[in-house]
């Protein structure tokens, strides 16, 4: 099945270096995919795998290395030209005009009708009609319409990025045995997933990215998984500073916050949950397992479909974020730019939560807002060398101001989404400190992080989502990078000693 | 059909009001007939060339606000050139102005994608460019149109009640319109107004496609200043009232500011029950002041009602 020794590998793409300003997205990526085959493209949160993808499928140009082509390097400027090479992608987001009918989409991208009506049909999607307008129809549906249309313009390489995610177990296996159908007719595919079973399941390789470089590249056996566990974390384990697990918090009285069964839609099966005052508690995910929306239900932006949420034993029903606010929920979102106002100064910023009560209509009290912006800009450390405008201060600057806000107000339940993303080691260490002591006040904190090194540092206890699920919770004297990330995965906790 | 009826709804609503209109025009002007109607749509002519190339922008997620001064360039180039000339020339004259608008509607497009100011600001700029384009043409109204232009939209088509006017409208958008709207560049142009991003990841040239939408949309207007020379026989350096007034109509007829949704026979419509709101409340005598603050209401009213019954609609 791998015959990569007689003819030259279909796709070859070698030391693939790409920058973002100062952040190095890429510094080594490879990925070499002969006729036929099944390459799994693996990696932790941040590793580089998306900005790798769009290199391959010309969405982002690349900085250096090479990418050939059946021997030859092509250059790859935009998705069309990737399509002519014979490269075509399938991405997370369904890549279909919202107000075009189906029909009218085939046009648009030449997509031959009849092989893609097969393709539907091979995929399981009975009652599609041509004039359907692709807004009006399911996420799923549109997912799986996208690989047909994919596969009907018989590509040499099939690009599945999280292919599976947002499907049902019937359509999920109806996709696994099409593309297992069509790599043993000779397609070849680069399979991302996150789910170790599928990839047990379908492909002959597995190529694993760590910190933008290509760490290796396994055949798929029995017990791979651990090695690529292994891969996706590398040597550099434990850094950063760890905290005392003995000095770990012992959750005890009423939760500040209780969750019990939520649930919405595919996305949140079960989640139960309990937060107590002056508890650090660490959600892990991989991505889209459903931490998006358990932060928005809590943040009273989106409404469960099932399950309760109680606040210091009182069942609560958030109809508005006004709600959640008053219950004493304080959400920060992982996209600063969500949570601030970028024109205006760092005081206004701080100062917002402050004055932001529908019922205080009189005019501010200036002399006491001041008192508390500048304790909290001291406190935070925060540069306010250009405090004129929030967006001109550097990310992990905007970052504490997101956070500072909540410490002139005061804060009770604290609900962090991904707080350091993106800035820089000091930063970082400020806002686990920062954290610790909202904690040590009191407050209660549920922190998602997609670093799982951070976990240790700034965690008393951790539930593990996977799939929409509590699968796990770990304790901080348990809570290492190789066991949270076996359970990020769906994986079983190793025995002591096992390993 | 009940699958056309929910897919064209919006039209059909609009050709429903516009009849009752027709109806109560009837009972408000009893000799109102063949002639009130060929001087409606006479009227009406330079107004739906400005909705059509305005539904065009609009459709592909972009807005044009230099439409009512790009007609005016049109509309005194035309008549310059055609004053002293006939025949033949003239007809050179008309290929030349359509040419013309082309390419005023190009450079609109082209400053918007090359430098990424966003389209309302360019638009907005070019509003003033082309005005004073117009004015080193022409200084005053001047300049004449050719007679056997004249003749093409004044007066009425063998049977009495088709306008001329109203079949040179037909004509000139079904050319433009009806290969487009199945061509992959008028699939293009939704797409880009729809979701720009899956546009992109399908493999569409975003950039292109947006100064072809606006190149439409040039053509469009000079169509629409070449019939406003036409009817009046002279060239008007100073831009009518068509900008807002296409704005009014491509919201009315089921364009969804933002993009993607909507077609040309909508707005064309909507121009329509528009002037003919405008007709009767004159001809009920009502304080011009009272008609705009009617039409403005209508607008706000029909608008509303529809996206009421569009999402019942889609509940049901």
């Amino acid at each position: 099945m791998t015959g990569q020794d007689a003819h030259p590998p279909l796709l070859d793409a070698k030391g693939v270096a790409k920058r973002f300003g100062a952040v190095i997205a890429l510094s080594d990526a490879s990925l070499r995919i002969s006729k036929g085959e099944i390459v799994a493209l693996m990696g932790a949160n941040g590793a580089g795998k998306s900005t790798f993808v769009k290199i391959l499928t010309g969405a982002l140009k690349r900085d250096s290395g090479q990418v050939l082509l059946r021997g030859t390097n092509h250059k790859i400027g935009s998705p069309a030209e990737a399509r002519r090479a014979g490269l075509v992608p399938v991405y997370q987001e369904p890549s279909l005009i919202p107000d075009l009918d189906v029909a009218d989409n085939l046009r648009l991208g030449n997509t031959p009708v009849e092989p893609f009506r097969h393709w539907v049909n091979q995929l399981g999607i009975k009652d599609l009609r041509l004039d359907d307008m692709i807004g009006h129809l399911p996420l799923a549906t549109l997912r799986i319409l996208d690989l047909a249309r994919s596969l009907a313009m018989k590509p040499d390489v099939l690009l599945l990025d999280e292919m599976t995610a947002a499907l049902p177990t019937n359509l999920v296996e109806n996709v696994l045995r099409v593309v297992r159908e069509q790599a043993n007719e000779g397609q070849s595919v680069v399979y991302i997933s996150h789910r170790f079973s599928e990839i047990a399941e379908i492909c002959d390789r597995a190529s694993v990215l760590r910190d933008g470089a290509t760490v290796g590249d396994l055949a798929i056996s029995d017990g791979v998984e651990e090695k690529i566990v292994q891969l996706m974390l590398g040597a550099a384990l434990g850094a950063g500073p760890t905290r005392d697990a003995a000095a770990a918090t012992r959750p005890s009285g009423t939760p500040r916050l209780a969750v019990q069964g939520l649930g919405l839609g595919t996305k949140l099966a079960d989640v139960s949950l309990k937060l107590y005052p002056g508890e650090v508690l660490g959600v892990v995910a991989l991505e889209g397992q459903g931490q998006d929306e358990l932060f928005e239900i809590l943040a009273g932006m989106r409404r469960a479909d099932k399950g309760t949420v109680a606040v210091n034993g009182t069942p609560m029903r958030f109809r508005h974020p006004a709600d959640a606010i008053a219950a004493g929920m304080t959400f920060v979102p992982g996209n600063r730019a969500d949570g601030l106002l970028m024109q205006r100064s760092v005081h206004e910023n701080i100062a917002l939560p402050l004055l932001a009560r529908p019922r205080k209509w009189g005019p501010i009290r200036m002399r006491d807002e001041a008192a508390k912006v500048a304790i909290a800009i001291e406190t935070l450390q925060i540069d306010t060398r250009a405090k004129g405008e929030v967006q001109r201060l550097s990310g992990g600057n905007q970052q504490k101001v997101t956070i500072g806000r909540w410490i002139a107000k005061g804060v009770e339940t604290l609900l962090l989404f991904d707080p350091t993303r993106g800035i820089d080691v000091r930063t970082k260490r400020q806002i686990y400190l920062l954290v610790r002591e909202l904690a040590a006040q009191g407050a209660a904190v549920l922190y998602y992080t997609s670093e799982l090194a951070e976990v240790p540092a700034a965690c008393d206890r951790t539930v593990v989502i996977f799939g929409g699920k509590v699968v796990d919770i770990i304790e901080a004297a348990d809570a290492d990078e190789p066991t949270l990330m076996r359970a990020a995965y769906g994986l079983p906790r190793q025995e002591a000693g096992a390993a | 059909m009940s699958r056309f009826i929910s897919k064209n709804g919006w039209t059909l609503g609009l050709l429903g009001l516009f009849l009752l209109l027709l109806a109560a025009t009837r009972v408000i002007q009893p000799d109102f007939g063949a002639s009130g109607l060929e001087s409606l749509t006479r009227a009406t002519l330079p107004f739906a060339f400005a909705t059509a190339a305005m539904a065009v922008v609009v459709i592909a997620g972009g807005i044009d606000l230099s439409v009512a001064s790009m007609m005016a360039v049109a509309g005194v180039t035309a008549a310059v050139l055609m004053e002293g000339t006939s025949g033949g020339a003239s007809v050179a004259v008309v290929v030349f102005v359509l040419v013309l608008g082309l390419v005023m509607g190009a450079i609109n497009g082209a400053l918007i994608v090359v430098t990424r100011v966003p389209d309302i600001v360019v638009t907005l700029a070019m509003l003033f460019v082309w005005e004073g384009v117009a004015l080193l043409i022409l200084n005053a109204p001047g300049g004449a149109a050719s007679p056997w232009l004249r003749g093409l939209i004044v007066g009425s088509l063998g049977v009495y009640w088709l306008p001329k006017s109203f079949v040179l409208l037909v004509v000139c958008l079904a050319i433009i319109w009806v290969p487009l709207r199945r061509s992959k560049l008028g699939l293009s142009i939704y797409a880009i107004g729809s979701d720009e991003l899956a546009a992109y990841r399908s493999g569409i040239a975003i950039g292109r496609t947006r100064i072809a939408a606006y190149a439409i949309c040039g053509l469009f207007a000079a169509m629409g200043g070449l019939a406003l020379t036409m009817s009046t026989g002279n060239g008007e350096p100073i831009p009518g009232p068509y900008l807002m007034a296409s704005v009014a109509a491509v919201v009315l007829g089921g364009v969804v500011l933002g993009g993607g949704r909507g077609a040309l026979l909508g707005p064309i419509i909507a121009v329509f029950i528009l002037r003919l709101v405008r007709m009767d409340l004159t001809l009920l005598s009502i304080d011009p002041n009272v008609t705009t603050i009617v039409e403005g209401s209508i607008m706000v009213v029909v608008v509303m009602l529809g996206a009421v019954l569009a999402s019942r609609g889609r509940r049901a």
